[in-house]
């Protein structure tokens, strides 16, 4: 009990400090363009109390939850895919492992050329930095099955679907969950990218307009909400996943 | 005799030759051992009889017939338990039967009185990782007896399970393989282990394996555990072997 109580200490202490440093710093006469925490604070109060965030927030989830949804159906779908049989394998991971080293603030201009400024772009700047996780976890996920498990199958006159469905796939599904939680922190980065690069929309918007005003501390909210935002939705799925799959 | 090995060859894509013009024969009901220094080849050639990995030369009959693949007369008892991470100890031993589509109720009824006998009982709902290694193999034991077959087939079972546990338990198997009437072909590197179980003991020379002697101890099996160990055919036995291994280690 005392060790939890240790362990909550310490990580308040760990959030007194950023925020009392925040402030600090602010507070410093350096830049005018950087608030104090206190004032981004209650900048972001009034873009809660006026509802600005909230508008903001339904536009900038749309593309995130289209994108990490395609993903989780047709990336998890491939992975599983490319670990059951060699030549779907030998298809595509070349393309998946190209899609993971390659900088995608650089490729993402390219997809406005193809697919305009609107929803279309977005939902593939998602895609294209969540998917290749997805996809690798799952197909690792396929691929790393215990050996023994399989001969145990095997041993016992399983067929090639029982095997599949009794034991690969349960055995994969802790990593395919680690994967989509890793593609939607990749999600969060791209749709963060794709509002600042393509058009200005939603939380994007928030952020330009309100730089393009000096109104620094509501760039600054909106910023710090979309960090929090990313960072409590990715912890409470990591929890999830550590019930779920001890 | 109900398993035969004949002229069985294996060598592994990597050129490793495992096992090289291995001929036996196992009688029915009685405990054999495979044993010999490792990289001797004795697990593959299990899994050979197992039908779980291809020979490239020579068959393997099971009651006279040829066989190419696992069958519903053989049971493997994996070295590394081979549970599922996932599912209760219920579950995993009745699950050689769940794939071979019994009904749930049917097959975990089976599943219990196994899980009784290996003297797990209480423990049904437990999963894998709750359980001591011994334990775990009492498990990989269990789910190979619901089965119901014939010959069980075990690879280094005790490897994992610490000295003490591994005494009561293998004084457990001689009860229970033994009421059960069962074929057993058994994996070792352990010459006490070997001396103390089988009725046959089979010793395999290392790279490539072949087999080196067959010993028949003739240890009275109605003695208790303790009178086995300070059996003078025990002793012997355990003599004789350690005197044709040596030259291999």
């Amino acid at each position: 009990m005392t060790g939890t109580y240790g362990q909550r200490a310490w990580q308040l202490a760990s959030f007194v400090l950023f925020f009392g440093l925040w402030e600090l710093a602010g507070r410093w006469p350096v830049s005018a363009a950087f608030p104090p925490f206190s004032r981004t604070a209650v900048a972001l109060w009034q873009m809660i109390a006026d509802g600005s965030l909230l508008k903001a927030y339904l536009i900038t989830l749309q593309p995130l939850a289209l994108g990490i949804a395609l993903c989780a159906v047709a990336g998890i779908g491939f992975g599983i895919g490319m670990g059951l049989s060699r030549s779907v394998e030998w298809l595509s991971l070349p393309i998946f492992i190209i899609l993971q080293a390659a900088p995608m603030a650089a490729i993402i201009p390219l997809i406005t050329y193809i697919y305009g400024i609107g929803l279309t772009s977005k939902v593939l700047a998602v895609i294209m930095l969540a998917a290749p996780v997805i996809v690798m976890n799952s197909y690792k996920g396929i691929r790393n099955t215990h050996p023994s498990l399989l001969q145990m199958c095997r041993s016992f006159q399983g067929t090639r679907r029982q095997e599949i469905v009794k034991i690969v796939l349960p055995h994969a599904a802790g990593l395919i969950f680690t994967g989509l939680r890793l593609g939607l922190a990749m999600g969060f980065i791209g749709i963060v990218i794709a509002e600042l690069l393509i058009t200005p929309t939603g939380i994007g918007d928030l952020i330009t307009y309100n730089s393009s005003i000096a109104d620094y501390p509501k760039m600054f909210a909106a910023i710090a909400s979309i960090v929090a935002l990313a960072a409590i939705s990715l912890h409470l799925l990591e929890r999830l996943e550590r019930r779920w799959f001890p | 005799m109900i398993v035969e090995v004949k002229n069985v060859a294996k060598t592994y894509e990597n050129g490793v030759e495992a096992l090289r013009d291995v001929n036996l024969a196992f009688p029915q009901g009685q405990l054999s051992t495979l044993l010999g220094p490792s990289g001797c080849g004795k697990t593959t050639l299990l899994k050979i009889i197992a039908g779980l990995i291809p020979r490239n030369a020579g068959e393997v009959l099971v009651k006279g017939k040829p066989v190419d693949g696992p069958g519903p007369e053989r049971a493997f008892v994996f070295q590394d338990f081979a549970l599922l991470p996932w599912a209760s100890v219920l579950r995993n031993v009745a699950f050689g039967l769940e794939l071979r589509g019994m009904e749930r109720e049917k097959r975990e009824e089976v599943a219990r009185r196994y899980i009784a006998e290996v003297g797990l009982k209480g423990f049904e709902h437990r999963h894998p990782s709750q359980l001591s290694g011994g334990m775990r193999q009492r498990v990989g034991l269990a789910r190979a007896l619901t089965v119901d077959a014939d010959i069980i087939l075990m690879d280094e079972p005790f490897s994992s399970v610490d000295e003490q546990t591994r005494r009561k338990f293998q004084e457990d198997l001689l009860d229970l393989l033994r009421h059960h009437r069962k074929t057993v072909i058994f994996v070792t590197h352990s010459i006490e282990e070997a001396a103390y179980l089988s009725d046959q003991i089979v010793l395999l020379s290392p790279r490539p394996g072949t087999v080196s002697r067959v010993v028949n101890p003739n240890v009275d099996r109605n003695k208790t555990p303790d009178e086995i160990r300070r059996d003078r055919a025990y002793l012997d036995t355990v003599d004789e072997i350690w005197g044709i291994l040596r030259q291999y280690v």
